[in-house]
């Protein structure tokens, strides 16, 4: 179970505090997959970190009791410097995972051949996004935090990803932050719209769509 | 994790913690020496090179007006300079070039800092240790008077060290100016940190002012240990004792300040 009981989240700006998430509950079980849908700037990003734990809140607590993943999707979670096999070494260290396990899998799930033994920064934009999203698959989470859609590499490559996060790991919860409404529909079973700092549920996707679209159209000239 | 009782709960974190500084140790050797060469072993053959060679210039300047053996005075007063002097400023930009690591839960900004601190500490030491063994063995200076105690220094010492790396590092991360002032201050602080004299050289008054200086009494102490009964020195764990704890406290507040800042970007 995860749970977010009135999480506020304020930072500091040039003249006093900007409040991004002014109050947020949340409850998420095993198995559970949420939506959360939001416009440009909602705050999105910054109450994904909050769950993962890479950052905390201002006031409220997050109860974690099952594992968490860190905000999936993302390339820049690893060092330049080092390399792609290098990395994996790191975030298996970190996480007490074992690396002569998870490096065949990443290997070949990667496809970065001989590249893996070469520092990131040397690597184009899509394999950078290979690479990550082996790493994030080669350790085992009970909830998978998704910051925007995954669009990696070319689309048997993106089929590859969706077989591997959608179907083989069907049983565990996800939440996925997004401002498009059909990766949502596709893969959520509940949708929360973040507007304003708070957050409103619905249990129906194409209900949350629709106060979604609803504001972002009153929000447009 | 509200099931477990608050010192399981420590020891877990504890078990985490040293896990993350365990990887971050390693990817910081990996990052900065490579995997070429001689690697890691630069971490304490560069301090040595420094440090051999400012003997070997110093002996041929030859300043007669010491009446001490001078290469074991200089590699105690050098492998100290590089023990603050390396560990302070490691704590410089160690946020920047690992940022994107902070979007592990477990990997904290203090970790990062710890994770060099404790590099640097290794290296000076090894430095030291070898050279000195490697000196000693080939007969240029005499074994040393009393090891505990100049072991003692040198933990006294590392333990300044980090702290100022903290405060420094904390300092550093939220204004450029203080990272650029912290260059000139350690150069104008270098002949005033205890490296290069004894206090007992010094006028009575000076020496009231020199005791002022924490690094100084590590330095006497360090030199009392090897010297023993040849020199007359002058400090006070007691001091030393006080700052350290001081200046923990205001270490981890700083840190905690700055991870603050850092960790919602």
């Amino acid at each position: 179970m995860i749970r977010l009981e009135q999480i506020v989240k304020r930072y500091r700006v040039r003249n006093g505090t900007h409040r991004v998430l002014d109050g947020i509950d949340l409850e998420l079980q095993r198995g559970d997959k949420i939506g959360i849908l939001g416009r440009n700037g909602a705050g999105k990003s910054t109450l994904i970190r909050l769950i993962s734990g890479a950052e905390l809140p201002t006031s409220g607590r997050v109860t974690r009791q099952m594992s968490v993943s860190w905000p999936l999707a993302f390339g820049d979670a690893f060092q330049g410097s080092l390399t792609g096999v290098d990395n994996l070494r790191f975030i298996c260290r970190i996480y007490g995972a074992e690396f002569k396990k998870t490096l065949p899998f990443v290997e070949d799930f990667a496809e970065l051949g001989k590249y893996m033994r070469e520092p990131v920064k040397a690597y184009s934009s899509g394999m950078r996004a290979r690479l990550a999203f082996a790493i994030s698959m080669a350790i085992e989470f009970d909830c998978f935090l998704i910051d925007e859609v995954i669009a990696v590499g070319d689309s048997r490559f993106h089929d590859k990803c969706r077989r591997e996060l959608f179907e083989k790991r069907q049983d565990r919860a996800l939440i996925m932050v997004s401002h498009e409404a059909h990766n949502i529909r596709e893969h959520c079973s509940r949708a929360c719209v973040l507007r304003d700092g708070r957050l409103g549920e619905f249990t129906d996707v194409d209900a949350a769509y629709a106060e979604y679209n609803g504001a972002a159209m009153s929000h447009s000239p | 994790m509200s099931a477990l009782s608050p010192t399981r709960e420590v020891l877990r974190g504890l078990v985490i913690q040293t896990r993350v500084v365990r990887a971050l140790l390693m990817r910081e050797i990996i990052t900065r020496y490579g995997r070429h060469n001689i690697g890691f072993m630069w971490i304490f053959v560069e301090p040595m090179l420094f440090t051999s060679g400012v003997v070997v210039v110093r002996s041929l300047l030859n300043s007669h007006s010491i009446h001490l053996p001078l290469v074991p005075f200089t590699i105690t007063g050098y492998a100290s300079v590089l023990l603050w002097r390396n560990a302070i400023g490691r704590c410089g930009n160690a946020i920047e070039p690992n940022r994107s690591l902070l979007h592990h839960r477990n990997v904290r900004v203090i970790d990062l800092y710890v994770a060099r601190l404790l590099l640097e500490v290794a290296g000076a030491s090894i430095s030291f240790l070898t050279l000195s063994i490697v000196v000693t063995a080939a007969g240029f200076m005499a074994a040393p008077d009393d090891i505990l105690k100049m072991l003692w220094a040198w933990l006294l010492l590392a333990w300044f060290s980090m702290c100022m790396g903290l405060v420094i590092g904390a300092l550093a991360a939220t204004s450029e100016t203080i990272e650029r002032m912290w260059h000139v201050v350690s150069y104008l602080f270098l002949p005033l940190s205890g490296a290069f004299f004894l206090v007992d050289w010094l006028p009575k008054r000076l020496q009231d002012a020199a005791l002022l200086i924490p690094t100084v009494h590590c330095t006497e102490l360090l030199r009392d240990g090897y010297f023993g009964r040849h020199i007359h020195a002058h400090y006070d764990v007691g001091y030393l004792l006080a700052v350290n704890t001081m200046l923990s406290l205001v270490a981890l507040v700083a840190v905690k300040k700055v991870s603050d800042r850092v960790e919602g970007e």
